[in-house]
């Protein structure tokens, strides 16, 4: 039923975004327009979409890469230098790490990808070395004794084992690359973080109300959707 | 056929399993008792290489086994444990063919042999084929898991404990079950066990360990009239002695001719169990169903040790 409400409320503001400008315009001052319209809102939030998409993928294959490593015997001693890098990444806030890199890598698209990643990684990481580890003694004894190879192992018992909870990780890291990626816009990245600035610089809260919900909107129906394919998967 | 030669195992300064050596003919199956840390399982462990031997070998067939590499050697030994450790996201079916898959059988010959196996212990393919391990009970969990250990015809069969988790109903049924397999398949088999009534029940010959060391390995009845230590008296009880002996041989193999007044008994039926029957019913003698019968007399005779 959220579900719907919250579905039919976003393609209303992505496609219609005029049929907003009643409820909209009693926040503009000045006669100021009530819809943003510099740029197409559905253009917008699919650039947000791929580049949250974009970071999210790299936070979880670098995620779950090292936690494979670190809960191999070989690896077991990068486990703390592991978790301390994916810590950083995560304290660091994005904001910084846009001003760092703004110099490195010039403005738009790649300095906000790098902050999301770095951002992104921590929950994939913890989750999926704590599925890795849980997996039970004696699973993880059969399968030795039946015969896996370690490769085996990790591709055929361990990893599908791990999978409810690394996608838990994910849908976390998704929501909160999703939100963040706003600030991309910044660094003039293309996201619906331009809604939200083009607001703030014109002191117009219907925009920054604007790109806010349309923000919020797309994050709940991206959780409840992986939410239904790790309820799927633990079946 | 396994020779172990010389087998031992250090943890530390701990001797697990000191210079234990013992051979085992095909078809066999050996129970392995001792009691709780004298290295049972960790001498089970070295013959497929879970543990690796700090000195000394094992031959399989002749073959030394340390020369193979552990993952091909693994999938010629079955083994089965307690906690059954089966893939809790793969169907029955599909755990018991992880073996077979390994081995790169074709999917047809796997699907028979599933249900092969399902039949043979007792549970209809049709029924359990695509049910999650978690939809078992303990009992059909534990089946499926030495079901596994057998898929793909090892040479070998080796159980931790297999039963340990079961009731007293359950665990005789899973008993006799693997007894019947076991002959059937001329399957080699360790079996470690904490339960003296299923060493003797199950083992062609009973291998005794005690602090690492083999102090005996002999048939049931050897091991209970001649122990070779006061650890391996201890161990098998002397107050049971006398009716762990009966328990040994059928009834029809202390029959004589003649006649006895009341029901008769099934000769199938223990030695022990017909002692019980005489005792319960104040009788001196039992006859048995088809002719013949039994006297309390002979009975007491062969609970001496008296062959
Ligand atoms: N991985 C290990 N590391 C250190 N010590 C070990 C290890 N495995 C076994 N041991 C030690 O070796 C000895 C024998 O252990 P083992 O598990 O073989 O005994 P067991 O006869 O199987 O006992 P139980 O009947 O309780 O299962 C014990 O003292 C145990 O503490
Ligand atoms: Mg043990």
């Amino acid at each position: 039923m959220i579900r719907l409400v919250a579905g039919a409320a976003l393609l209303v503001m992505l496609l219609r975004p005029e049929w907003m400008a009643p409820l909209l315009s009693p926040l503009t001052r000045n006669g100021a327009p009530a819809i943003y319209a510099q740029s197409s809102l559905l253009d917008l939030a699919l650039s947000h979409l791929a580049l949250v998409a974009a970071a999210t993928l790299a936070s979880t294959l670098v995620a779950v890469a090292l936690a494979v490593l670190v809960t191999r015997r070989a690896g077991a001693e990068f486990r703390p230098l592991a978790r301390t890098v994916t810590q950083v990444g995560q304290t660091l806030p994005p904001v910084a790490v846009l001003a760092l890199a703004v110099p490195m890598l010039g403005f738009g698209t790649w300095p906000t990808l790098l902050a999301l990643f770095l951002y992104g990684m921590l929950p994939i990481f913890e989750n999926a070395v704590t599925a890795l580890s849980g997996l039970p003694p004696p699973v993880a004894e059969a399968a030795r004794a039946m015969g896996y190879t370690p490769r085996q192992r990790l591709l055929r018992i361990e990893l599908p084992l791990a999978l409810p909870v690394i996608l838990a990780g994910v849908r976390l890291s998704a929501v909160i690359a999703l939100s963040t990626a706003a600030i991309g816009s910044t660094v003039a990245a293309r996201t619906l973080g331009e809604v939200i600035i083009a607001g703030l610089v014109s002191n117009n809260p219907a925009f920054v109300v604007q790109g806010g919900l349309l923000v919020g909107l797309i994050a709940i129906l991206l959780s409840d959707a992986l939410t239904v394919l790790e309820r799927r998967l633990r079946a | 056929m396994i020779e172990i030669r010389n087998l031992s195992r250090r943890f530390g300064t701990v001797m697990a399993v000191d210079d234990v050596s013992l051979t085992i003919a095909k078809g066999e199956m050996v129970a392995l008792v001792g009691t709780s840390g004298s290295g049972k399982t960790t001498l089970l462990r070295m013959l497929n290489r879970l543990v690796e031997p700090s000195s000394g070998t094992v031959l399989l067939n002749g073959q030394d086994t340390a020369a193979l590499p552990a993952h091909l050697l693994r999938r010629r030994i079955g083994y089965a444990i307690q906690g059954h450790g089966l893939f809790p996201h793969y169907t029955v079916a599909r755990n018991i063919a992880a073996v077979p898959e390994l081995l790169g059988w074709p999917a047809a010959q796997i699907r028979e042999r599933v249900d092969e196996l399902l039949t043979l212990f007792g549970m209809p393919p049709a029924d359990f084929r695509n049910r999650r391990p978690a939809a078992l009970s303990g009992g059909q969990q534990q089946r499926v898991g030495v079901a596994r250990a057998l898929a793909a015809r090892p040479e070998v069969l080796l159980m931790d404990e297999p039963f340990g988790a079961l009731d007293p109903v359950t665990r005789a049924q899973a008993q006799a079950d693997l007894r019947r397999i076991q002959r059937q398949l001329g399957t080699t088999t360790v079996l470690v066990t904490h339960d003296m009534e299923e060493a003797l029940a199950l083992g062609d010959r009973i291998a005794v360990m005690d602090r690492g060391r083999l102090v005996q390995c002999a048939s049931p009845a050897a091991i209970l009239t001649r122990p070779a230590t006061e650890f391996v008296a201890r161990l098998t009880g002397q107050s049971d002695r006398p009716f762990r002996l009966l328990g040994l041989v059928p009834v029809a193999d202390l029959a004589e001719p003649g006649a006895a007044s009341g029901t008769p008994v099934d000769p199938a039926l223990s030695a022990r169990e017909a002692l019980a029957e005489c005792l319960w019913s104040g009788r001196e003698a039992l006859p048995l169903t088809g002719g013949g019968r039994v006297t309390l007399h002979r009975l007491a005779e062969r609970a001496r040790g008296a062959e």
